[in-house]
């Protein structure tokens, strides 16, 4: 076999698993949501479909996938239609970059686990993310209702607005270890997160990452007593199922990249190393659970931002404070004062 | 090989998003039609070993700039382009002048005379290989043109401090933003 017929033979089965798992861990994150979020609040949750529910996800699936499937007469229905694939793929590809492992051996054959790593990884998962925000526009707009196309216009103003505070606070751990390889990342945090080299890089990472992902507090899109369900509002059955599938999965990626970026990715003193490299899936999995139950938690705690305080703290305090973070540690790596992690 | 049937199919649909953005009678339409055609343009600067100018045209491009073109289009209403327009003259004009541009590449691209056509494609120096890298981008725009690249910067500041002005609400401030700074501001 030529190396192009191993390299692609590789690059699809890498991707078929990804993805696979993306799925899955969508369909176990919604109840996961369900299960925790009734723990905070005292009640018992869904328990009845499978041991402890965990059937519940499938019963989910094929109730959505026998609802009526509704086109609204006014609305644009080619772009109706695309608007919900429009919005899970970009959720589905972010993790491309994301190295999983390090280098494994299976049956002789060696492989680095993770599918891609290229040397603007970074800039990918930005061009990425800025990408998603087409399919909430559009579906706002095609469905030819006005809380759809209000829903569909914050959403997007927010996702846009926090985008330039996230790429911000991306640039601290680029500019700590001089690379935009998430991999050379990752490796530079062997012995200390960047959360405690760069704590507010991180915190306003974590910050807009739940702005773009629509999470409580800036859950607005889904402002309920203002907009019915924002730019979802005529999205019905398995189309419904393509935004809500695209929420939990985009959950997940930005996991894995904080996780990544801050929190030292698939590395965790060492025992990445165990079982010959496979351990590495498994603690980056951890880390990805964690970061889903810490914004579950967030969603059970907190009151929803009022819309143009949400809008006043994205340009009035986060992008200022990532600006000057961005200036400061700068000028303190060009003079020498701050570890170099290259 | 492979290289090759990448780029004629993605040649493919950059044409045809291009001609579909020209031909589409509503606006929304044919500014989607454009973003698949800048991204089209982003996957050939990938091919040809630029992926930092790949990433920022989908950024910038597709992800910044379209977004505020649709935003503008669907706030105003404005998707349904009148069929009768004023321009129709321009459409002879215009394919006269792109049949002319066509003869004129594949002159160039098959022509004996060109250095490196398509034909017989000259070899990437070593020298030009990494010249894609952000590296090289950032220390070309950071050293070697510096004073300009600075100018830019001051002249893009001038003009989001306009805008800034100009959508400014005449009434007393309430401590409410206006949608309209908003706009401006993404705008810059």
């Amino acid at each position: 076999m030529s190396d192009f017929t191993i390299f692609l033979i590789d690059a699809t089965v890498k991707s078929v698993i990804i993805i696979i798992t993306l799925l899955t861990g969508f369909a176990y994150a919604t109840l996961l949501e369900r299960r925790f979020i009734a723990l905070i609040q005292q009640r018992i949750g869904p328990n009845r479909a499978g041991p402890f529910g965990l059937l519940q996800p499938v019963a989910d699936g094929i109730k959505l996938f026998f609802k009526e499937d509704i086109v609204p007469l006014q609305a644009d229905k080619v772009i109706f239609t695309l608007a919900p694939a429009i919005t899970a793929v970009p959720a589905l590809i972010v993790l491309a970059v994301v190295p999983l492992g390090g280098e494994v051996n299976l049956f002789g054959y060696k492989t680095t686990l993770g599918l891609a790593n290229i040397n603007v990884g970074v800039l990918y998962i930005l061009a990425v993310t800025s990408i998603s925000v087409y399919g909430i526009v559009l579906a706002g707009w095609s469905s030819a209702n006005k809380y759809a196309m209000l829903g569909g216009l914050r959403s997007s103003a927010q996702m846009i607005s926090y985008e330039l505070a996230m790429g911000l606070s991306i640039l601290a751990p680029v500019m700590l270890t001089g690379s935009m390889n998430l991999q050379d990342i990752i490796n530079a945090q062997k012995d200390v997160w960047f959360i405690f080299i760069q704590p507010i890089a991180g915190i306003i990472f974590i910050i807009t990452m739940l702005a773009e992902t629509n999470r409580t507090p800036f859950d607005l899109p889904e402002a309920e007593q203002e907009l019915t369900a924002g730019y979802h509002t005529e999205y019905s059955g398995m189309k419904f199922a393509g935004f809500f599938m695209a929420e939990y999965i985009k959950m997940i990626a930005v996991s894995a990249i904080a996780a990544s970026l801050f929190f030292g990715g698939y590395r965790l003193f060492g025992l990445e190393n165990l079982l010959g490299g496979w351990m590495g899936p498994f603690i980056l999995g951890a880390k990805v659970i964690a970061g889903l139950m810490f914004m579950i938690w967030l969603r059970a705690t907190l009151p929803r931002i009022r819309y143009d305080h949400l809008m006043a703290f994205g340009w009035k305090v986060l992008l200022p404070l990532s600006l000057a973070n961005a200036v400061v540690t700068a000028v303190l790596l060009a003079l020498g004062m701050f570890p170099a992690f290259a | 090989m492979p290289g090759v049937i990448l780029f004629a199919i993605l040649a493919l649909v950059a044409i045809l998003s291009a001609i579909g953005m020209l031909t589409s009678t509503n606006a929304v339409h044919a500014a989607l039609f454009l973003v698949i055609n800048l991204a089209c343009i982003a996957v050939f600067f990938l091919g040809l070993s630029a992926p930092f100018l790949a990433m920022v045209q989908v950024t910038v491009y597709a992800g910044a700039i379209m977004v505020l073109f649709l935003f503008v289009i669907m706030l105003l209403g404005a998707e349904r382009v009148p069929l009768s327009s004023r321009l129709r003259w321009q459409a002879p004009l215009a394919i006269a002048l792109v049949l002319a541009l066509l003869a004129v590449t594949l002159l160039v691209a098959f022509s004996p005379q060109v250095q490196g056509n398509l034909v017989n494609p000259r070899p990437v120096p070593p020298e030009a290989q990494g010249f894609g890298s952000p590296q090289a981008v950032g220390e070309t725009l950071f050293a070697r043109y510096l004073l300009p690249f600075q100018m830019v910067g001051l002249l893009l500041l001038v003009a989001m401090i306009g805008v800034v002005v100009l959508t400014k609400d005449e009434r007393k401030p309430t401590g409410h933003i206006s949608e309209n700074a908003q706009a401006s501001d993404r705008a810059a």
